[in-house]
């Protein structure tokens, strides 16, 4: 996919977003591809004009595997693909109104969102229920992101939400 | 023998049905099958490629010798008459009907049986191969019960890479031994092509014992697949590699061509591949099955075992890799049957499964520990067997090391060390490698014996051994274990959305990775397979609601185990909360009856008072349950709380029995005594709300609670007595009047008979006519009939304990002040005006006996006849203390019952009369008269 003849000269501050997420230049490269891909029109954003190619590698650099051999933690204390980064990115997509909270409502469409369907309106409703009760332990009857947080703190976010991005 | 026996009764039936077919397998079990036993080293190896002329032909030993002969490079060309493409020494496919033959058309016939009773028909029978190698089937078939196909398919990839390794290890272990032998010894007449062969067998690790292992040591899921699934996959490559070498040995390594090499590794790939697809084949039958079994549950256990079963015969009967089919079979039916048969024949299929496995593993190593034994199936040769330990140990971490450092480059979270080190030790060889090894044709294998003698050593010492010692080493190297934990609703909403984040993410990024066939997969199976798959009614749902009621479902019995204290903080509501909070609905209901009605018809009695014959039916059942039948809730206690239940239990249902039989031997006394009593005091009961009504609305509320509640206690007293307790003191009056009023009727009935029997002589005559006759003949039954088991339901389990003797007590006091009042003013010459006189008698009668100790105030009365002589006048000195010195009363009721019943009998004759006549005389027709055995006793 993509031309590779893309070289690195062509992609904006490239060093800057390796450093920042942790990409290796092939990494980037590919992804420029892609991005180039995406961008049809060729103005360099995606989406209306806000997604340029920087965020584009910052937004996918949560998803990159955490390295546990080569300790690269030294350099930098905030990777994107740290496990609260990850966790934090997951929390985003829930929390739609941007309040720093998970309502009801929110959790609602985003259980809509994924099961379609399959599953009546009450057992929705039921399930949000649950999933809130659950995990909220402030009960304010919404989750914020230390609850977030907390309820999954036994799943092993580094492999859920990793993509094996080729090397 | 059973299983032969029971194919014997099958056979005609099937010959009679398939008749062209059926003669066949007739013969089969009885002549040609049943003697070749695997284990005995003159069977041929049944694996080995056969002419196919002889599919069909009943003589399979024979056809099976006559398969060794032709032998050469020739060979090819020998059998002209066989459609099956085959060349060089070996061939890739071959039809092996007359070794399935047998099994195979009963599995058939079954198969069609079943379908058969998809739509009306009837045959269940259990037949187990009596070949070793159709034992080892049903170890293989357990697996995939247990065998999460999600995770599987993540750990394929690492799982077929293995695969690979192992083939090369496959080779590396029987050069080297090969090498190792040669200085050491002369007389292993073995040459290289048979150490190839010895090497196929003993170095495939065997999923039973990997499995039997593993699932003790609990290691973490990464872990277990890899190594698991590694010996579930084995099974291709080592019987491949097996079938490939023994047709090379048998046709001489010096007649072998180099394009018998590749013919080889061609069928390496097809009978993986092959058996694979066959697997999956059946699988999609299987499902498609299941899925019409809704009418006839029974056989869908059946239909899973004979499915799986046929995927095995099949695979054989193209000589592909049995045991991969089986297995792809299970786990590709997995989701599909599972959704589609019931919750009992997954169990069923579960527990056969694992007894046939423990069975058949049984089974293997008794052949194991018997060839072990028996001298002249082996030959030792401690070089051979030594080099042999030491290289497939060293061969095996080799091999793991280098797969892992491969694999590693590719997997998302690498593979450490110490995984590596579990994973080169739990290397468990185990029945396969004994199978394949005594199945050798010691004619072709001239080293067969020592061969024997090395694996027996090696599957002992790698599974006693190492399987011994590899829960310490996991131990000791704190390898992550498995967790049973299970995931809590937020974590299975929250897994859902990383997955498809990921998804989603991967196709933004235009990586076409994991996530991105899994959600094509998912959608493929969402919109073609399962709707062809599973049922509507199982279609429809989705995971995540299930996943939300098993976690539900968890929740409610972990409460239950917990004795429901839970329930409170956790805002769940649950069934079984039903009866604690129908309780205060109840009150509320008659609060609000008693509020909203009339002035004349305020009192419950008559609120309730429409008793259909249903409710009577009912109420009659209700009365003979509550008198024979020991607390239920007794037994839930014992049952569900069995761990944290204190010693006291058994006691307390000693006592529960104790008392219950007491209670009968009284009641067959006093029975006919105490329904006359009943019937009387409903009588008075009646008159006396009828009485109180006219006065104003809150003494009747007071009355009326006074009037029934002495009813009640007495009911109560053993085990529903803990809820009025707690009401008792804060006068709770017209709540506690709903409850009340429902159970005097069940009171007679299961009230302990000692309780009657002090009653009796202590009732004060019938008060001088009432002025009002009973409103209705049934009145007072039909009153108590609704509410008795309402009542006793709306009691919480757990009070049934000890307190409940603390309570009566507490009644009596009760009662005990009501009726002195009562008391006086009777012993005063009453003024027949005075409304609580009556019923203030019944107090009195109903309240007394309890203590048999207070002295009763029918004495005082004087009318009365006087239980007093028997009775200590001593020990309930003081009526109105108050709970304090309650508790410390809690032993009378018991004790009392033993010690009433004589007196109360002989003297209560005479007395009886007057309330029954007197009853009658008021009432038009008796009141139904829910207790069978009064009248008879009488």
């Amino acid at each position: 996919m993509g031309s590779s003849s893309s070289s690195r000269n062509k992609i904006p501050n490239a060093q800057e977003l390796m450093d920042q997420t942790g990409f290796s230049s092939a990494h980037l490269l590919r992804l420029y591809d892609r991005f180039e891909c995406l961008d049809r029109d060729n103005r360099g954003y995606l989406r209306q004009d806000t997604v340029d190619f920087s965020s584009f590698v910052r937004i996918l650099a949560h998803f990159r595997p955490t390295d546990r051999n080569r300790n690269k933690e030294g350099t930098q204390q905030e990777l994107p693909n740290s496990r609260t980064r990850k966790l934090k990115f997951a929390f985003q997509l829930y929390d739609l109104d941007r309040d720093g909270k998970i309502s009801r409502e929110e959790l609602l469409q985003v259980l809509r969102a994924m099961l379609g369907l399959q599953v009546t309106e009450e057992q929705l409703q039921s399930i949000a229920e649950r999933a809130i009760q659950e995990a909220d332990l402030d009960k304010d009857d919404a989750i914020s992101f230390d609850e977030f947080k907390k309820s999954l703190e036994k799943v092993d976010i580094d492999t859920k939400m990793s993509i094996g991005f080729l090397k | 023998m059973l299983p032969l026996g029971l194919m014997l009764l099958l056979l005609p039936a099937a010959a009679a049905d398939l008749p062209g077919t059926g003669s066949p397998p007739l013969r089969g079990p009885g002549l040609g099958f049943s003697p070749p036993v695997p284990a005995s080293p003159s069977a041929p190896p049944l694996l080995l490629p056969q002419p196919g002329a002889e599919y069909g032909a009943p003589g399979v030993a024979l056809a099976r010798s006559a398969a060794e002969e032709p032998t050469g490079t020739g060979e090819e060309e020998d059998p002209g008459e066989h459609d099956h493409h085959h060349g060089g020494g070996y061939r890739v496919v071959q039809w092996e009907w007359s070794y399935v033959q047998t099994p195979y058309i009963i599995a058939i016939w079954l198969l069609v049986a079943s379908v058969a009773k998809i739509c009306k028909c009837v045959s269940v029978c259990v037949f187990v191969s009596q070949h070793l190698k159709f034992t080892l089937s049903a170890i293989k078939g357990d697996s995939w019960c247990l065998f999460p196909p999600l995770l599987l398919f993540s750990g394929l990839n690492k799982i077929a890479s293995f695969k690979t390794g192992n083939f090369l290890l496959l080779l590396c272990c029987p050069v080297s031994s090969y090498f190792s032998r040669a200085p050491a010894d002369e007389h292993v007449q073995a040459e290289m092509l048979d150490f190839l062969l010895f090497g196929a067998l003993i170095s495939a690790v065997d999923p039973v014992a990997v499995l039997a292992v593993f699932e003790e040591v609990h290691v973490n899921e990464t872990l277990f697949i890899i190594v698991f699934g590694e010996s579930l996959v084995n099974d291709a490559v080592t019987v491949v590699l097996y079938k490939v070498y023994i047709s090379f040995v048998e046709v001489g390594a010096e007649n072998v061509q180099t394009a018998d090499y590749f013919k080889g590794v061609a069928s390496f790939l097809i009978v993986s591949i092959g058996g694979t697809m066959v697997g999956l084949i059946f699988a999609v039958i299987l499902g498609f099955i299941t899925r019409f079994t809704k009418k006839v549950r029974i056989i869908e256990p059946l239909l899973v075992f004979l499915m799986v079963y046929l995927a095995y015969l099949t695979a054989e009967l193209f000589s592909l890799s049995a045991i991969l089919s089986m297995t792809f079979c299970g786990i590709g039916a997995n989701k599909y049957v599972e959704a589609n048969i019931s919750q009992k024949s997954r169990t069923t299929v579960k527990y056969t499964m694992k007894t046939l496995a423990s069975i058949a593993e049984t089974i293997i190593f008794i052949f194991l520990g018997i060839s072990a034994v028996d001298k002249s199936k082996w030959a030792w040769d401690t070089g051979l067997v030594s080099c042999t330990l030491v290289f497939i140990f060293i061969f095996r971490a080799v091999g793991v090391v280098g797969q892992t450092w491969v694999l590693n480059r590719f997997r998302l979270v690498p593979l450490e060390k110490i995984d590596q080190v579990v994973m080169s030790y739990g290397g468990l060889r185990g029945a396969v490698a004994f199978a394949l090894v005594v199945l050798l044709d010691g004619e072709q294998v001239k080293a067969k014996d020592y061969f024997v003698a090395t694996t027996i050593v090696v599957v002992f010492f790698t599974v006693m051994f190492q399987g011994l010692t590899i829960k310490p080493l996991v131990k000791w190297l704190k390898v992550p274990r498995a967790t049973n934990r299970k995931p809590t609703i937020n974590e299975e909403i929250h897994e859902r959305a990383f997955d498809h984040i990921l998804t989603a993410v991967e196709d933004i990024a235009g990586l076409q990775g994991y996530h991105h066939w899994r959600d094509k997969w998912e959608q493929f199976d969402k919109n073609y397979l399962s709707k062809l798959l599973l049922r509507k009614s199982v279609y429809r749902k989705s995971e995540l609601w299930e996943a939300y009621q098993k976690i539900n479902i968890r929740d409610a019995i972990s409460v239950i185990d917990q004795g429901g204290n839970v329930l409170t903080s956790a805002r769940l509501s649950l069934p079984s909360m039903a009866s604690r909070a129908s309780f205060p609905e109840v009150t509320n209901v008659t609060n609000y009856l008693r509020e909203n009605g009339s002035g004349v018809c305020l009192d419950l009695q008559v609120i309730d008072n429409i008793p259909g014959a249903k409710v009577e039916e009912d109420m009659e059942t209700h009365h003979v349950l509550a008198g024979n039948l020991y607390k239920p809730r007794r037994r839930y206690q014992s049952h569900y709380s069995r761990h944290f239940m204190p010693l006291g239990e058994q006691e307390r249902q000693d006592r529960e029995v104790f008392q219950r039989n007491m209670r009968s031997r009284m009641e067959t006394f006093k029975s006919t005594r105490y329904k006359r009593h009943k019937k009387e005091r409903s009588l008075k009961k009646r008159r006396g709300s009828d009485v109180k009504e006219d006065g104003s609305d809150k003494p009747r509320r007071n009355v009326s609670w006074q009037d029934k509640d002495p009813v009640v206690v007495p009911v109560e007293t053993e085990d529903k007595a803990e809820h009025s307790d707690p009401e008792k003191d804060e006068d709770v009056g017209i709540t506690f009047i709903a409850r009340k009023a429902e159970t005097p009727k069940q009171r007679p009935k299961s009230v302990p008979a000692a309780l009657e029997g002090c009653q009796i002589p202590l009732l004060p005559p019938p008060p001088p006519a009432p002025p009002s006759p009973p409103p209705a003949s049934s009145s007072p039954t039909s009153e108590d009939s609704h509410l008795p088991w309402k009542g006793s339901l709306g009691s919480p389990p757990p009070c049934v304990s000890l307190e409940a003797t603390k309570i009566i007590p507490v009644d009596l006091q009760q009662a005990w002040n009501q009726s002195i009042s009562s008391l006086e003013s009777i012993s005063s010459p009453p003024a027949p005006a005075e409304p609580v006189h009556p019923r203030v008698s019944a107090l009195s009668r109903l309240g007394g006996p309890r203590p048999a100790s207070y002295t009763p105030p029918g004495s005082a009365a004087g009318s009365t006849f006087s239980i007093g002589p028997q009775v200590s006048q001593g020990s309930f000195l003081f009526p109105d203390k108050k709970k304090e010195e309650e508790e410390e009363e809690e032993d009378p009721p018991g004790p009392l019952l033993p010690p009433p019943p004589p007196p109360s009998s002989a003297p209560s004759s005479g007395r009886r009369r007057t309330p029954c006549v007197y009853l009658r005389s008021l009432v038009t027709s008796p009141p139904p008269e829910p207790h069978s055995r009064g009248p008879t006793q009488l």
